[in-house]
């Protein structure tokens, strides 16, 4: 054992510098957030709870091609599709199993339309696991209720595409 | 025989082949639009450019070229490779974008091509061009927009389905593919143009936007709808068949199936019996197999049991049912359920045996009460090629439209007796006469002709026909695909169906056709659809349809052919040969097999022509008959060609072709 350890040892130095560390950070602003009425900030790249987003006119943006379907690597997403009263192409059946999602995104990059996206939302626990498999209507659901910030996030992140 | 050059690969072709099929036979891989194998040559996409040497300088459309001798083709080189990058531009320039919601993506050429030989990007700013959408009936889903004119629907209407009803009009970029007149396209073969569109202009409208093909499971099975045996592959999603494309079967049906092969497939989800019934107080009640299964057992039959086969039962069906009877001593077994009784001593004579793919070879035919284009569409095609080959046809008969030039004899029957000079001058000079009798005259002209066999000499040896295989021109057509495999397990009695009146217990195999009131003794259908015979039975035990079980069938021609299972039967319903042999348990009697793989060994040893798949050869004798005809023929006996079984007539696809296209009714299109 050296001298200068020797001295380290006698002086408590290791409690000193803690101690210091302690009252540096006492100073500094708090890093916790009074979560969930204060919430960090997320990318626009965020992929979080799915939803199924309209046109401006209240028409579906879904046109039932399966790609999402095809390319999700979960296989939650389930679709069934019939010719609509006017002929177009749509699904009568659009289900995601969030138990299963892996929440790669894969499914709105495959989406020509833009009708699938994951949007900011992630805090959407429940009760039951029931809950968790979502229908088109729920989906649509959160179209409605996200469509200002999905917008805005796309938007954000359209240069980089 | 010239020998070609194909990229430094020397290959010999057969003499008058393309440079096509020259770059295939050497294992190159040409990119085409207009081509196919079965169509005339049009030449018009020109996707399948190749450089040609000798030859002018420049990319050659390799369909339309002949190849000669000591001829040098390139595939890869840049000049090749910069035609079809131009020509995939040409052909995107006005084709939509639209493959997300088109039904042939997945499954459509021009998107495979344009990947693998086109340029990537679009230099076309302008306005693309937009077509009307065409009414093609209830079978064909028409978005011409996405048409790129190769024409093979135009070629394919007028050649093989032989109805003129297809068409090109205008010129140029404006040029439109269009059914005359705007109506349906009447042909019973007009759903093949779905799978020739090499794009999504023409789509299957039953099955518009239902699945994509990547998610199907796609089994090999086989048709019953007619007696032909078309080879099909059954795509199913989970429980339910989604669609019916036919395989390729250069033997049976080429590459093409009828629309009722392909569309029937619907009515496997309705009108379904997914549960035992049992009548009680003349009502039918549902039940379990237990109470069903015990029902039967109850019946004092003494022996005296019988069994009905119906057009759509697979062999193994009827040999379980006959091994049950036979348990019991009884040999009560007949298919022909609308009471036909002829001969069926000797197989030959109720056997297609000149082959489907034989009749092409034909030169002289004589149509004996058939209506071919119903009874037996894809041998009416191969009819039509024969003519191409300079054929001549007679026909005795009601006058219909076969689709082809017939020379008529009446309907009367008797003609047979004394044929006009002009048939017997034809097959005078025919090396390969044939003679096609159907359903509808054989009980009036059977042994008239047999007879035929003898004045015409449809029958030669290898000897006298020189080609070094013999010719037997003797046809019978029948309907039902269950007919060949039930004459060879022998469900067959000299007095037709009347000798299983007075049998105490009845088993109907799917069987909705016979007189059910003439039948006096306990009733059991065992069946997959609620028809006519589940409407009569005392018992109903649900069994499996076509697609729902592994099963042999064997087509007009005596062609043993097996189908894999697709999807599992509805509800409590099962596959027919268990139910048989968990009832021969309760009756006491148990049958010797326990799986699929044994019942077939059984049914090799019964009839060992069933064991392998294969063309079975029935040698050739004729029972002596009497050898006159009569009768006049007051029609055929397919009165409706789209509703002829119990899975047709569930199925709505079916049941709007019936209406639209043979009673004239007409429906509201919704607008796209």
């Amino acid at each position: 054992m050296g001298i200068a350890s020797t001295i380290k040892a006698f002086t408590l130095w290791e409690f000193v510098k803690a101690h210091a560390l302690t009252l540096k950070y006492f100073f500094k602003p708090k890093a916790t957030i009074n979560y969930p009425y204060e919430k960090n900030p997320l990318s626009p790249r965020f992929r979080g709870e799915h939803a199924l987003r309209r046109y401006p006119n209240g028409e579906e943006r879904c046109i039932a091609c399966k790609l999402c379907e095809a390319v999700c690597p979960a296989q939650a997403i389930t679709i069934e599709a019939e010719p609509r009263d006017d002929g177009s192409r749509r699904t009568t059946r659009y289900d995601i199993d969030m138990t299963k999602c892996i929440y790669c995104g894969l499914c709105q990059e495959a989406c020509p339309v833009d009708a699938i996206v994951e949007g900011p939302n992630l805090d959407f626990a429940t009760e039951t696991r029931e809950e968790l498999i979502y229908d088109k209507a729920k989906l649509l659901d959160n179209g409605d209720r996200w469509e200002s910030a999905i917008a805005a996030n796309l938007a954000a992140d359209a240069p980089y595409r | 025989m010239p020998k070609v050059k194909v990229d430094g690969i020397e290959v010999e072709v057969p003499a008058g082949a393309t440079v096509l099929q020259a770059c295939e036979a050497a294992g190159k891989e040409i990119p085409r639009f207009c081509y196919h194998e079965r169509l005339s040559i049009a030449g018009n996409c020109r996707m399948c450019l190749v450089e040609v040497k000798p030859g002018p300088p420049k990319p050659q459309a390799s369909c339309a070229l002949p190849a000669a001798e000591n001829q040098e083709i390139f595939t890869n080189t840049p000049m090749v490779k910069h035609a079809r990058e131009g020509i995939m531009e040409f052909l995107l320039i006005n084709h939509p974008l639209d493959c997300p919601i088109c039904d042939q993506g997945g499954e459509c050429d021009l998107q495979d091509q344009s990947v693998a030989y086109g340029r990537g990007h679009s230099r076309f700013a302008e306005n693309k061009r937009a077509v009307t959408e065409k009414y093609m009936g209830p079978i064909v889903k028409t978005v011409m927009t996405r048409c790129i004119q190769c024409t093979r629907c135009i070629r394919f209407a007028e050649e093989v389905a032989g109805v003129e009803e297809i068409g090109a009009i205008y010129r140029g970029e404006n040029m439109q593919i269009t059914s005359y007149l705007e109506e349906a396209v009447t042909s019973e073969l007009s759903g093949n143009v779905v799978d020739l569109c090499p794009v999504g202009a023409l789509t299957s409208k039953p099955y518009a936007f239902e699945a994509r093909p990547w998610e199907l499971k796609k089994t090999l099975s086989i048709d019953v709808m007619d007696a032909v045996g078309t080879n099909i592959r059954l795509d199913s999603r989970g429980r339910q068949v989604l669609r019916c494309v036919p395989r390729v079967n250069d033997d049976v049906n080429e590459e093409w199936a009828s629309d009722k092969t392909r569309h029937a497939v619907d009515g496997l989800v309705r009108r379904r019996l997914d549960r035992p019934y049992v009548r009680r107080d003349g009502k039918l009640v549902a039940t379990t197999w237990d109470e069903a299964f015990a029902a039967i057992a109850a019946v004092d039959h003494g022996g005296s049991i019988a069994a009905v086969a119906g057009d759509l039962v697979d062999c193994e069906t009827m040999f379980a049912a006959k091994a049950l009877l036979k348990e019991f001593g009884s040999t009560l077994l007949e298919g022909r359920q609308t009471g036909m009784d002829y001969d069926t001593s000797s197989l030959a004579a109720v056997n297609f045996n000149t082959t489907i793919a034989g009749t092409e070879n034909a030169d002289a035919i004589l149509l004996v009460g058939t209506n071919l284009r119903w009874e037996a569409p894809l041998v009416n095609t191969r009819i039509r090629k024969a003519i191409k080959k300079g054929a001549k046809v007679f026909a005795v008969g009601p006058e219909t439209d076969l689709t082809y030039k017939v020379e008529w004899l009446g309907a009367d029957l008797s003609v047979l007796n004394a044929l006009p000079d002009a048939v017997t001058e034809a097959f005078g000079k025919a090396e390969r006469p044939m003679v096609i009798v159907g359903g509808g005259a054989l009980k009036g002209a059977h042994g008239a002709a047999l007879a035929l066999v003898d004045t015409l000499g449809l029958v030669k040896d290898a000897a006298s026909t020189g080609s070094g295989q013999g010719w037997n021109g003797f046809n019978v057509v029948h309907m039902a695909a269950s007919r060949m495999g039930g004459l060879m397990l022998g469900y067959a009695q000299k007095a037709g169906i009347s000798a299983l009146h007075d049998a105490k217990l009845t088993f109907f195999l799917g069987a909705d056709e016979c007189d059910f009131a003439a039948f006096g003794g306990f009733k059991v259908y065992v069946g997959h659809h609620g028809d006519k015979g589940a409407h009569h039975a005392d018992v109903i035990l649900p069994g499996a349809s076509y697609a729902e079980k592994s099963g042999t069938w064997v087509n007009l021609e005596g062609r043993v052919q097996r189908g894999e299972r697709a999807v599992f039967p509805p509800g409590d319903a099962r596959e027919d040969w268990t139910i048989f042999r968990a009832l021969s348990e309760r009756m006491g009697k148990t049958l010797a097999f326990d799986t699929l793989g044994e019942l077939r060994a059984a049914m090799a040893l019964d009839c060992a022509d069933l064991a392998e798949p294969g063309l079975v050869t029935f040698p050739w004798s004729a029972p002596s008959l009497a050898s006159t005809a009569e009768g006049v023929m007051q029609g055929y006996p397919i009165k409706d060609f789209y509703l002829t079984n119990a899975i047709c007539r569930a199925s709505p696809t079916m049941q709007r072709c019936s209406a639209e296209l043979l009673h004239g009714e007409t429906f509201a299109e919704a607008a796209e």
